[in-house]
């Protein structure tokens, strides 16, 4: 048996997780993914008025805010039997638009660059060869000179002088699994510093529509309240100058730090490290029309790799089952059918996960009875092999620039660059939305609510797309109050446990194979894990309140 | 007159005092604090603020924080030290909207740059760091500032399962013991947020995990930054009083800082006019909600609340709720989740008996809005009153 290593906190994410492996000469064996905490914000659901769920569900996470609050308010309407009308559908996707524009910049250079960029390095770098380095990706570079990468290693001089570096202290720096040469490193240390400012620019943009950010507070079931906004061309104004400074950061800041990245890590993009089992899920986000069909991220199923076989999705073979999962139960059930009671069983003797047994909040969500990888790159994959119009080309054309192969997807670098080029697609299409809505006022549709009351009972799913994969809820109503709510969010799929037949989730299946540079530093564990953009609060409130009763548990 | 002249010499006395002390208190600062990382005037620089500016956000949040104008260099003191407080940040049973909050907001030029300089020791959101190296950072921090950094609280403590449905660290402890150990040997103890200040969300009804604010949990004095998320400003503006003050800003009852909640949002709110010419906005989208009417009537429960959200808004001023047309929800009261349901319906019918129609027959004569004007304040009160009682049981 190989050494036990634990990572807890898995830091630089939202949440608390927790990752077990099993190393044998550096490599890893076996993986064992545990989320921490656990709320029960669905036990607080039952017995409330369902117009107040989006409210309360939005605080499974801020990371994800708003869209929680959006498939929660989706799922209601799909109970209520009630449509919003189309200016409402517009001003949710300009909200959950500028939502991946900022979301995705901030993971890749706050919560993930880290595992990429050697900070430490950056101080030798030379700053006219970085400035050179640049522009070879890019013609005209996000804030770029020597002038300002002198500033940019003065300060960070000035920092490790002081002997306080804050949040980079103790870290991994000098590990040789960290590839880009000091100019590379200075060139994106630069640009994190950036997007610090760049991110509020974003956050801005949801606040416009949806009144603050983070836990915007504008939608209701059957539409938007932020009408007065929609009205104003002033704020229209606001938020298109705010989309164009975002989206001239990610032409000429994000996308090419990410092609930088791939150019020093792609040996390791196309050994497949970090790429697990290849299926993938996505439910379709962003309605484009009122025909409940047209979606900008198609909805679909590639099974095992196989690209050229795209599958259609099919809602009833989703489930859900808690034989590793601290829960009673062991069958696996559909969303609208589960049952949830905690059953604790804590660490073992040594203070390890019980891999055997029972490990983590987390249930394990399957579809078909596998399980499947949800995010960026699923949605990419899904629609590249539906030969999707937009999307098609836009892989293509990235991997013919850099002279790789499709199969570099399937890795952590494939995950990392399927998020940037989302960032370009969706980015693309938001002034399209918002001339869309200018245009339905200027015909003198000033509708953003449709009429609508709690019924008596009900069903109803929201299914979307955020930025960190599929996200759905379902939601069944009794006397006109919540009966029974369940979420099944996408840092489920990707941190899911084992399930009964021992398969492992995502986030332990890529990890399997990956060798370490140095044992006592995990740097290779982080990198794979931050590129499924890890949001573990959300994960953990999969429980069914059939009961309100909390048992007694067994501490071992 | 005679005795208005002692008034006005005794206070000016007073404050005279309580500068010298304010000062004696910074320079004790500039001694202990670490050394800052980066200089402060040359920051303001590169990020464009002029020293005049500057010193109209000092006018600014001196009189945020209510004090008189003979404390703005004494605050533009403080300001220089803010980066030098080391802070560790803690997460529990939480969301992490506060520090998103709190990264992502925007104010124009110094508090910005505040935001962005703060020293944290130990943030799990933001740090380099992970697994045992993470947990050396913290045991780094108390180990060299024991007593002089503050412990910034994220989240509620659950308490059922005995602490376990939270276990954080290599060695796997639970809330309670981790915010005992740091907070024991903090400065002082911040909550942000209304889950560590009250308990929030995972403590709404049925309350599964038997969630606690830190304060309730460990048995602490917290400063309780109420929101969810709060305003960051709120936070600022509580540590540049505590430098000043090397205490905590008075507090209300719930250990909110006076200076930031002390008033109530409906007080202070854009769309108040309407509510007293009786505009309501009767259902999303009508004719009122274009013109920005009063959404009381949409369960605004703006009228319970105490916050600065009108005055300072959020992400660069640009918005806030009710600016975006949906009431307000309640969310710096602890329970609001219970308290204030229906979020979208009025409340008030049950603790104020009749106040429907009340409502809808105001208007017609001034006396009319007056006595609902009333009315809701006595609403108001009664809440309140049932807010504190449900929290301290």
């Amino acid at each position: 048996m190989g050494k036990r290593i634990i990572i807890d906190p898995i830091t630089r994410i939202e949440g608390h997780l927790r990752i077990e492996v099993e190393v044998e000469n550096n490599v890893i064996k076996d993986a064992w993914s545990s989320i921490t905490l656990w709320r029960g914000i669905e036990t607080i659901l039952k017995g409330r008025d369902p117009r107040d769920a989006g409210l309360i569900v939005q605080r499974f996470c801020g990371v994800c805010t708003y869209v929680h609050y959006e498939a929660s308010i989706m799922a209601c309407e799909d109970a209520f039997k009630v449509k919003p009308p189309p200016n409402a559908r517009i001003i949710r996707n300009l909200i959950g638009g500028a939502q991946y524009l900022y979301d995705h910049v901030m993971h890749f250079y706050h919560l993930h660059g880290l595992d990429w960029v050697d900070i430490v390095s950056a101080l030798s770098a030379d700053p006219k060869k970085a400035v050179d380095l640049a522009r070879s990706v890019n013609p005209d570079p996000y804030n770029c000179s020597e002038t300002q990468y002198k500033a940019v290693q003065q300060r960070l001089t000035k920092f490790v002088k002081s002997g306080r570096i804050g949040p980079f202290a103790n870290a991994y720096w000098g590990n040789p699994s960290y590839k880009l040469p000091p100019e590379a490193n200075l060139v994106v240390l630069s640009h994190y510093l950036d997007a610090l400012q760049v991110s509020k620019i974003g956050a801005q943009m949801m606040a416009i529509f949806g009144g603050k950010n983070p836990h915007p507070q504008t939608l209701v079931v059957g539409g938007v309240t932020s009408v007065m906004d929609a009205l104003d061309a002033s704020r229209i104004g606001a938020y298109l100058y705010r989309l164009k400074e975002l989206r001239d950061f990610v032409d000429r800041a994000y996308i090419p730090d990410v092609l930088i990245a791939a150019k020093y890590y792609k040996d390791e993009g196309l050994a497949g490290v970090g790429g697990g089992a290849k299926s993938f899920l996505s439910y379709g986000g962003f309605p484009l029309d009122e025909s409940d069909g047209a979606m900008l991220f198609p909805r679909g199923i590639v099974k095992a790799g196989n690209l050229a076989k795209p599958l259609k999705l099919d809602e009833a073979k989703i489930t859900e089952e808690a034989t590793h999962s601290w829960y009673k139960g062991s069958e696996p059930q559909h969303p609208f059918k589960g049952t949830t009671d905690p059953e604790y069983t804590g660490y073992d003797a040594t203070g390890n996960l019980k891999g055997n047994e029972k490990y983590s909040w987390c249930k394990a969500p399957r579809y078909d009875g596998q399980p499947y990888e949800v995010g960026p790159l699923a949605r990419l994959v899904v629609a590249y092999a539906q030969g999707h119009k937009e999307i098609k080309p836009l892989i293509d054309n990235t991997l013919k620039a850099t002279g790789l192969p499709a199969t570099v997807l399937f890795s952590t670098l494939g995950r990392t660059a399927a998020r940037a080029l989302e960032t370009v697609y969706v980015g693309n299409h938001i002034e399209g939305w918002v001339n869309e809505l200018v245009a339905n006022i200027k015909k003198g549709d000033t509708r953003t609510w449709t009429k609508c009351d709690v019924p008596k009972s009900g069903e109803g799913r929201g299914m979307t797309e955020p930025p960190r994969g599929a996200l759905g809820h379902w939601v069944r109503i009794e006397n006109s109050v919540i009966a029974n709510y369940q979420a099944v969010v996408p840092s489920t799929w990707n941190c899911s446990p084992r399930d009964k037949a021992g398969r492992r989730g995502p986030y332990e299946e890529s990890l399997i194979g990956t060798r370490l540079a140095k044992v006592d530093q995990p740097l290779e564990i982080l990198r794979t894990i931050h590129s499924f953009d890890p949001c573990m609060a959300c994960a953990v409130h999969i429980i069914d309140p059939q009961t309100n009763e909390i048992k007694k548990y067994k501490i071992l | 007159m005679g005795q208005n002249a002692d008034y006005h010499s005794t206070v000016s006395k007073q404050y005279r005092q309580l500068l010298k002390q304010c000062k004696v208190n910074l320079d004790r600062n500039d001694q202990e604090l670490p050394a800052a990382a980066e200089d402060f005037g040359e920051l303001l620089k590169e990020r464009g603020v002029s020293r005049r500016a500057f010193i109209k956000w000092t006018s600014l949040m001196t009189g945020a924080l209510m004090l008189p104008p003979i404390f703005k260099p004494a605050l533009a003191r403080a300001a220089e030290q803010f980066s030098r407080v080391p802070v560790v940040w803690l997460h529990f049973a939480e969301c992490t909207g506060c520090s998103e909050a709190f990264l992502r907001t925007s104010y124009p030029g110094v508090a910005d740059i505040l935001l962005d300089t703060i020293s944290l020791e130990y943030h799990e959101t933001i740090m380099a760091a992970a697994g045992d190296q993470a947990e050396k950072c913290l045991e780094q921090c108390l180990h060299d500032f024991p007593g002089k950094f503050l412990c910034v609280i994220e989240g509620a403590i659950p308490l059922g399962n005995n602490g376990k449905y939270m276990r954080l660290g290599p060695k796997g402890k639970t809330g309670v013991e981790i915010a005992k150990e740091v907070t024991s040997k903090a400065a002082a103890t911040i909550c942000i947020g209304s889950c560590s200040a009250f308990g929030n969300i995972p403590a709404a009804k049925p309350n599964p995990t038997d969630c606690v604010g830190v304060s309730k949990a460990i048995g602490v004095h917290t400063i309780n930054i109420a929101g969810c998320p709060p305003n960051p400003v709120n936070f600022i503006g509580t540590i540049l009083h505590y430098l000043m003050f090397r205490d905590v800003p008075p507090l209300d009852g719930l250990g909110r800082p006076v200076w930031a909640y002390g008033k109530r949002i409906h007080d202070y709110c854009e769309r108040r006019a309407h509510y007293d010419g009786a505009e309501f906005v009767q259902q999303w989208g009508d004719e009122g909600a274009k013109h920005g009417w009063c959404l009381y009537k949409m369960g605004c429960k703006g009228p319970y609340t105490y916050a600065n959200c009108s005055q300072v808004r959020f992400n660069d001023g640009i918005s806030w709720p009710i600016m975006a047309g949906h009431g307000c929800i309640g969310c710096t009261e602890p329970g609001f989740w219970d308290t204030m349901a229906p979020l979208e319906k009025q409340i008030h019918e049950d603790t104020f008996g009749g106040g429907q129609a009340t409502i809808d027959t105001i208007g017609t004569t001034l006396l009319g809005v007056t006595a609902a004007g009333i009315a809701v304040h006595a609403a108001a009160t009664a809440c309140r009153h049932r807010d504190n009682k449900s929290e301290t049981k």
